[in-house]
């Protein structure tokens, strides 16, 4: 019987990875012989941690499936999924891809977006501080000397392109409050950022996510400019540049004076 | 870090205890869930170590995994510790990773020659990675391996003398390891090396039952420390002078009177036992000038 620590650790992840396995002959109960309701206790623990922490994370998507069904999309995401982190704060950026592959949640095609946002929330949440930039300082640049300049969006800043009211279904459904459906049924493109205490969650105009994606990409306003304006004909420079100031996506402008 | 009681620092509580300053020894934390690089998580903890000592009890080490220690976890807990200065900082007897990944939970080790090897060598490169003293806390398990061959409390006993490392005392996790495999923990406490604890948690636990149908005890941390627990916790104060104490309670977190009202009953027990607490040596201390 008497195996090396790495035979008995092998031999007891793949009993706890998988339940149709038996419990292993080593993995002994008072009486000496395996015991599944006692191992069975390590295999819940594993299960019910991961799942806590996907309806940690999730709390919007299982909100539109309902408890029962999240479970049971999580137990199965948990079964094929092992965080590779032990920073439970990260497990599940493959969330949102398994749903969107998921027969039986098809019938909510807006599913894996809002669980994308999700995502893009507790990033936020946990992303590095840093102090957004005051409007005030581009007031000394002439707009020839801004075409060129580079900006440092904030850490927290994500984006998110959906074909779907992601954003208005997320507000609509936070608390346990009463649900209104989104009063409009078109696409969004989704900022998330979190400038000071709080995550916020703003949509973007025409052409602004294919600014700021530029910008994150680190081209100047010039080249962004015009990376919305291939998308929107009236894509308005000032407007989307004061619309991300603002919001307090921006924390450095690189410009020559 | 003051002989008293203290609590497991939980997001629901962080308002409370900044609104209302409560009169606790410290706090603790899990590393794991500080290990962001930002946010209200580091907001609230910096503004509440600004008040309280802390101590940072890591979950994820896997000190007794068969694999090399992940070298960006250790970095990231250094870095937390270094940020944080906790005047206290343990890990699990315990593993939790393998090639399939990370298994949220702290899974139980054979206690053999080669084990001990492993933990030994786990233990020296923290405390030296950390340049630190670490404690090392006794598990709660629901199976025995057929491997090994010695008992629990000597492969505790062999780590700290062969490391140096100091001991956490999980009282909770002795009522339910001993329930669980019918030993007295009267007689676990007893042979355990007490000279080497620095710390104590308390918790409590939920009960189902084996396939032989005996009571099986689970490390639930989901409800108030049981009188057994208390009694055994009398027992161990009686033994050493008054020592840091941890109430964890992780699920179905209580409001935060009743989780402080558990810090205050250890904190009685501390005060009878045999020395006085440090921070009343304190008191009078500074009275006395």
């Amino acid at each position: 019987m008497l195996r090396t620590l790495s035979d008995i650790q092998q031999s007891f992840a793949l009993a706890l990875a998988d339940p149709g396995l038996p419990v292993p002959a080593n993995v002994l109960g008072r009486r000496g012989k395996p015991d599944l309701r006692r191992f069975s206790v390590y295999r819940n623990n594993v299960m019910i941690g991961l799942t806590d922490a996907l309806r940690a994370r999730f709390p919007v998507t299982e909100r539109l499936v309902g408890e029962e069904f999240f479970r049971a999309i999580a137990h199965i995401f948990v079964t094929s999924h092992k965080p590779r982190s032990p920073l439970l704060m990260i497990y599940g950026d493959e969330f949102p891809a398994f749903i969107e592959y998921f027969e039986p949640a098809s019938k909510l095609p807006y599913l894996p977006d809002v669980a994308r946002l999700e995502v893009a929330w507790s990033q936020a949440y946990h992303a590095a501080e840093a102090i957004p930039l005051n409007a005030r300082a581009f007031a000394s640049y002439r707009p020839s000397d801004l075409i060129e300049a580079r900006l440092s969006l904030h850490p927290s800043v994500r984006l998110i392109r959906s074909a779907y009211p992601i954003a208005a279904i997320w507000a609509a459904h936070q608390g346990d409050g009463e649900v209104n459906g989104p009063e409009h049924w078109e696409g969004e493109d989704v900022l998330v950022l979190r400038p000071d205490a709080g995550v916020l969650i703003h949509c973007l105009p025409a052409g602004g996510y294919d600014f700021a994606a530029a910008l994150l990409a680190g081209k100047s306003l010039g080249v962004a400019a015009e990376s919305g304006l291939e998308v929107d004909g009236d894509f308005d420079l000032a407007r989307n540049l004061t619309g991300l100031v603002s919001a307090g996506a921006v924390i450095a402008l690189y410009a020559d004076q | 870090m003051p002989a008293r009681a203290g609590v497991g620092l939980k997001p629901v509580h962080y308002q409370s205890i900044l609104d209302f300053m409560p009169d606790i020894g410290f706090f603790e934390i899990h590393a794991e869930n500080y290990m962001g690089d930002g946010g209200p998580p580091h907001r609230y903890l910096e503004a509440i170590r600004s008040h309280y000592p802390l101590s940072v009890h890591g979950v994820g080490m896997s000190i007794g995994a068969d694999r090399p220690l992940d070298h960006e976890h250790l970095e990231r807990l250094k870095r937390l510790l270094e940020r944080y200065e906790p005047a206290l900082f343990s890990e699990h007897l315990a593993w939790s990773t393998h090639d399939m990944g990370f298994f949220n939970d702290l899974l139980p080790i054979p206690y053999t020659g080669e084990a001990l090897e492993r933990v030994c060598d786990h233990v020296d490169e923290i405390q030296t990675k950390l340049g630190r003293r670490m404690l090392l806390e006794n598990p709660s398990t629901y199976i025995l391996f057929a491997e090994s061959v010695m008992l629990e409390v000597e492969f505790l006993t062999q780590v700290a003398a062969r490391t140096g490392c100091g001991l956490l005392l999980d009282v909770n996790n002795v009522e339910v390891s001993a329930t669980n495999h019918g030993y007295d923990p009267l007689a676990y406490l007893d042979a355990f090396p007490i000279e080497h604890v620095g710390e104590i948690h308390l918790a409590g636990f939920a009960e189902t039952h084996d396939d032989e149908g005996r009571r099986l005890l689970i490390d639930a941390h989901d409800s108030p420390v049981r009188t057994d627990v208390w009694a055994l916790y009398v027992h161990v104060l009686n033994k050493l002078s008054p020592i840091p104490t941890v109430i964890e309670w992780d699920n179905d977190i209580p409001a935060w009177p009743v989780l402080f009202a558990e810090a205050c009953r250890a904190e009685r027990l501390l005060g009878s036992s045999n020395g006085l607490p440090d921070h009343r040596e304190a008191f009078y201390a500074s009275h006395a000038l």
